[in-house]
C-alpha cells in the first residue's frame, strides 16, 4: 500500500532550521574553541588549569545551586497549596504564576535596577527604619539572587504544581485514615510522589540559571563574575574567541551531563508508574 | 452489644441538606450495607464516621467512645476506597505496612501482620510486585488487607466493587463474605446495588435524600418496604394505587377493582392508598379462590434463560409478571391474560 507523504519529511522543515541556526553556530564555536589562535587543546588546557576560571566556574554552581534552593524552598508550599486547593485563592496564584512568563525577564531584570537602586522602595524602607546608610543592594550578589529567584520562580512552581496536582487526594486520605498525621502522610504519601518533580524543577532551574546572563550582568556585582559574563568579557574586551569558545563548550558540556542525570531521573520516574 | 451508634447526625453543604438525622445503631461484627441512589446521602454518612466530614449535628459514637470530633487518624478505622487509594510508589507489601509503620510498630511485628494479612486475601506471592503490576481484583484484595492488617475497631467500604467487571463482582462478593467471617469485623458497606447489598449483608439501611428510609435484613426490606422508595429500588415491583375500600385492607383501584393486602392499607387523609405485588408472586392462568387478579394486556414477552418476564398493562399501569418458561403457551404479545395473586403477597405501601 502507498502512503503519502513519509512522516519524517514533517519534520524535515524544523529540523534543517535547527541546523542552519543553531548546528552551524554551535559546530563554529566548537571548531574555534580548538582552532583559535592555533589548532590544539591549549585552550581547554589552560581553562582546567587556571585557578581563575575554576573559581569563576564553582562560583557559577554555587549561584546556581543557591537560586534553585531558593526557588525550590519558595515554591513547593506554594504548589502544595494550590495543588490541594481549590478555589478562588488558588485559581489567582494559577494565573499570576502563568502570567509571569509573559512579561520578558529583561523587563522585570529592569525592575529590579528601580527597585533595588538608590531611589528605589527598598532605599526608602531602610531609610524610614533609620537604617543610615541604607544597604546597598544593586550590583551585588544578593540582587542578582532575588532576581533569578524572582524569574525562575514560575518554572519551579508549575513544574511542581502539575505532578501535585496530579496526586490523587483519595491517597492523602487514605494515608490519613490508617493513621498518618498530617506530616506523615505528607512526608511518606505526598513528598515521595512528587520528588520526580523536585528532581525536573530543580535541574530546570539549575540548568537556566549556569546560562543567565542578562540579570546577573545588570545586577550582580562584577567582582562576581558568572561564567556568561566571563564569555562574553573573553570576546568584547580581549577578543579572545578560542578561550571564549571553550569556556562555552565546557558549559555545554557541564549542561548535557546534568540532562543526561536527569533523563536518568526520569526514567526511574516511569518505571514508578 | 453496640458497637457504632449514629444519634440524630446531619450533615449541611452550604444550602444542601446531605444527610438528615441519621440514627443508626450497628451491632458489633455485623456486616451492614448503606444503600441508595447517588446523592442520597450514603457516602457522606461514611465520610462522616470515618472523620473525612465532620457532622453538622449529631453524634458519633464507636467501641463506647464519642469521635465525631476526632481526626480521622485517630480513629482506628480500616477504610477500602472506590479507586482502591493503593499508594503507587510503594510495593504491595510496603502499601499493607503503612498502617503499621506509621503507628511505630517493630519491624518484625509488621512482617508477621503483613504475611498474615497477605494469607487472609491470597497474596503472598505479589508481595514485592507494584500496584500498577496488579488487576483490579487483586488491588481491591490488597486494599482489603490494607485496612485490616492493623486490625481496626471497624470496617468502611465505599462502592469497592463498582469497578470491577460482572464475574469478578460476584467472586469477590464470596470473597468479601469469607474474610468478613473470618475475622468478624463489624462492617459498613456503602453500594448502589440492591442485590449487591442483599448478597452480603446482615442489614441493610435504605438512603434516600438524605434519610434513612428502612433499616432491616434484606429479606425483610425485600419483603416488607417501609416506603415505596424502598420498594422501587429494591427487586422489581408493581405498585397499584387507589383508595382505600370499605375493609382496611381493602384497596378499590381506579376502574373499580378490589384487591386486598396481607394487612391494614396506609392510606393518606385523602383515602389514597397503595400495594406492592413483587413479578415473581403473580401467576398466569385462572385464579383460585382467594386469590386478587387483574386482566392484562400484554405488552411484551422476555425470554430471561430461566424464566419469562411478562410486561403487561392494567388501566395504564405497567406490571411485570416473573413466570416460568412453561408459561409461554398462557401468554403472546397483544393477548389478554389473567395475573393472579395471594392477597397475602400483596404489602401495603404509601401511597405517593
Amino acid at each position: 500500500m502507498r502512503r503519502g507523504v513519509p512522516t519524517w519529511l514533517l519534520l524535515l522543515p524544523a529540523v534543517a532550521y535547527l541546523l542552519l541556526v543553531f548546528g552551524v553556530p554551535l559546530g563554529n564555536t566548537f571548531w574555534m574553541s580548538i582552532s583559535e589562535p592555533t589548532l590544539g587543546l591549549q585552550n581547554f588546557a589552560s581553562i582546567l588549569t587556571d585557578p581563575l576560571y575554576a573559581r569563576v566556574y564553582l562560583r557559577t554552581v554555587l549561584v546556581a545551586a543557591t537560586v534553585t534552593l531558593l526557588c525550590l524552598g519558595l515554591g513547593y508550599p506554594l504548589a502544595h497549596y494550590m495543588a490541594r486547593r481549590s478555589g478562588v485563592v488558588a485559581a489567582l496564584l494559577l494565573g499570576a504564576c502563568g502570567l509571569c512568563f509573559w512579561i520578558s525577564y529583561l523587563v522585570r531584570t529592569y525592575a529590579w535596577t528601580v527597585i533595588l537602586g538608590n531611589r528605589g522602595p527598598v532605599t526608602a524602607l531602610a531609610r524610614w527604619l533609620g537604617v543610615e546608610p541604607p544597604p546597598v543592594l544593586l550590583f551585588t550578589t544578593t540582587a542578582s539572587l532575588i532576581a533569578m529567584t524572582h524569574i525562575l520562580l514560575p518554572y519551579m512552581v508549575l513544574t511542581l504544581y502539575v505532578v501535585l496536582a496530579r496526586i490523587d487526594a483519595n491517597l492523602i486520605r487514605a494515608a490519613h485514615g490508617m493513621g498518618a498525621s498530617h506530616w506523615q502522610s505528607f512526608s511518606r504519601v505526598v513528598l515521595p510522589l512528587s520528588l520526580p518533580a523536585v528532581v525536573s524543577g530543580c535541574l530546570l532551574v539549575f540548568i537556566f540559571c549556569v546560562g543567565f546572563y542578562v540579570t546577573p550582568t545588570l545586577l550582580g556585582s562584577p567582582r562576581d563574575m558568572m561564567i556568561s559574563s566571563l564569555i562574553a568579557n573573553e570576546i568584547e574586551t580581549l577578543l579572545d574567541f578560542g578561550s571564549a569558545s571553550a569556556l562555552a563548550m565546557v558549559l555545554l558540556a557541564a549542561v548535557l551531563v546534568l540532562l543526561t542525570v536527569y533523563d536518568r531521573l526520569v526514567g526511574i520516574d516511569r518505571i514508578l508508574r | 452489644m453496640t458497637h457504632l451508634h449514629l444519634r440524630q447526625v446531619s450533615k449541611r453543604f452550604g444550602a444542601v441538606q446531605a444527610v438528615i438525622d441519621a440514627t443508626l445503631e450497628v451491632q458489633a461484627g455485623e456486616f451492614v450495607s448503606l444503600l441508595g441512589p447517588s446523592g442520597s446521602g450514603k457516602t457522606t454518612t461514611l465520610m462522616m464516621i470515618a472523620g473525612f466530614e465532620e457532622p453538622s449535628t449529631g453524634s458519633i459514637e464507636l467501641a463506647g467512645r464519642q469521635v465525631h470530633h476526632v481526626p480521622p487518624n485517630r480513629r482506628d478505622i480500616g477504610m477500602v476506597f472506590q479507586n482502591y487509594a493503593l499508594f503507587p510508589h510503594l510495593s504491595i507489601a510496603a502499601n499493607i505496612a503503612f498502617p503499621l509503620k506509621v503507628r511505630g510498630r517493630s519491624r518484625a511485628e509488621t512482617e508477621a501482620a503483613v504475611q498474615g494479612a497477605l494469607a487472609l486475601v491470597g497474596l503472598q506471592e505479589m508481595a514485592a510486585r507494584r500496584p500498577a503490576q496488579l488487576s483490579g481484583g487483586q488491588q481491591q484484595r490488597v486494599a482489603l488487607a490494607r485496612a485490616l492488617v492493623y486490625q481496626p475497631k471497624l470496617l468502611l467500604l465505599d462502592e469497592p466493587l463498582s469497578a470491577l467487571d460482572k464475574n469478578l463482582r460476584e467472586q469477590m462478593q464470596i470473597e468479601l463474605r469469607r474474610i468478613h467471617r473470618q475475622v468478624g469485623i463489624t462492617t459498613l458497606y456503602v453500594t448502589h446495588d440492591q442485590s449487591e447489598a442483599m448478597t452480603l449483608s446482615d442489614r441493610i439501611v435504605v438512603f434516600n435524600r438524605g434519610r434513612i428510609e428502612q433499616v432491616g435484613a434484606p429479606l425483610e426490606v425485600y419483603a416488607r418496604p417501609a416506603s415505596r422508595f424502598a420498594a422501587s429500588f429494591i427487586g422489581d415491583s408493581n405498585i397499584l394505587d387507589g383508595v382505600v375500600g370499605t375493609a382496611a385492607n381493602q384497596l378499590r383501584l381506579p376502574d373499580g377493582t378490589l384487591l386486598h393486602a396481607a394487612r391494614p392499607l396506609l392510606p393518606n387523609p385523602g383515602g389514597g392508598a397503595s400495594l406492592l405485588v413483587r413479578p415473581e408472586d403473580m401467576h398466569l392462568g385462572p385464579p383460585p379462590s382467594g386469590a386478587d387478579a387483574l386482566t392484562l394486556q400484554v405488552l411484551s414477552v422476555l425470554n430471561m434463560g430461566p424464566h419469562l418476564l411478562l410486561i403487561g398493562q392494567h388501566g395504564g399501569r405497567e406490571l411485570r409478571i416473573r413466570a416460568p418458561v412453561s408459561a409461554t403457551a398462557l401468554a403472546s404479545e397483544g393477548s389478554t391474560v389473567t395475573a393472579w395473586w395471594l392477597p397475602e403477597k400483596a404489602w401495603p405501601i404509601p401511597p405517593p
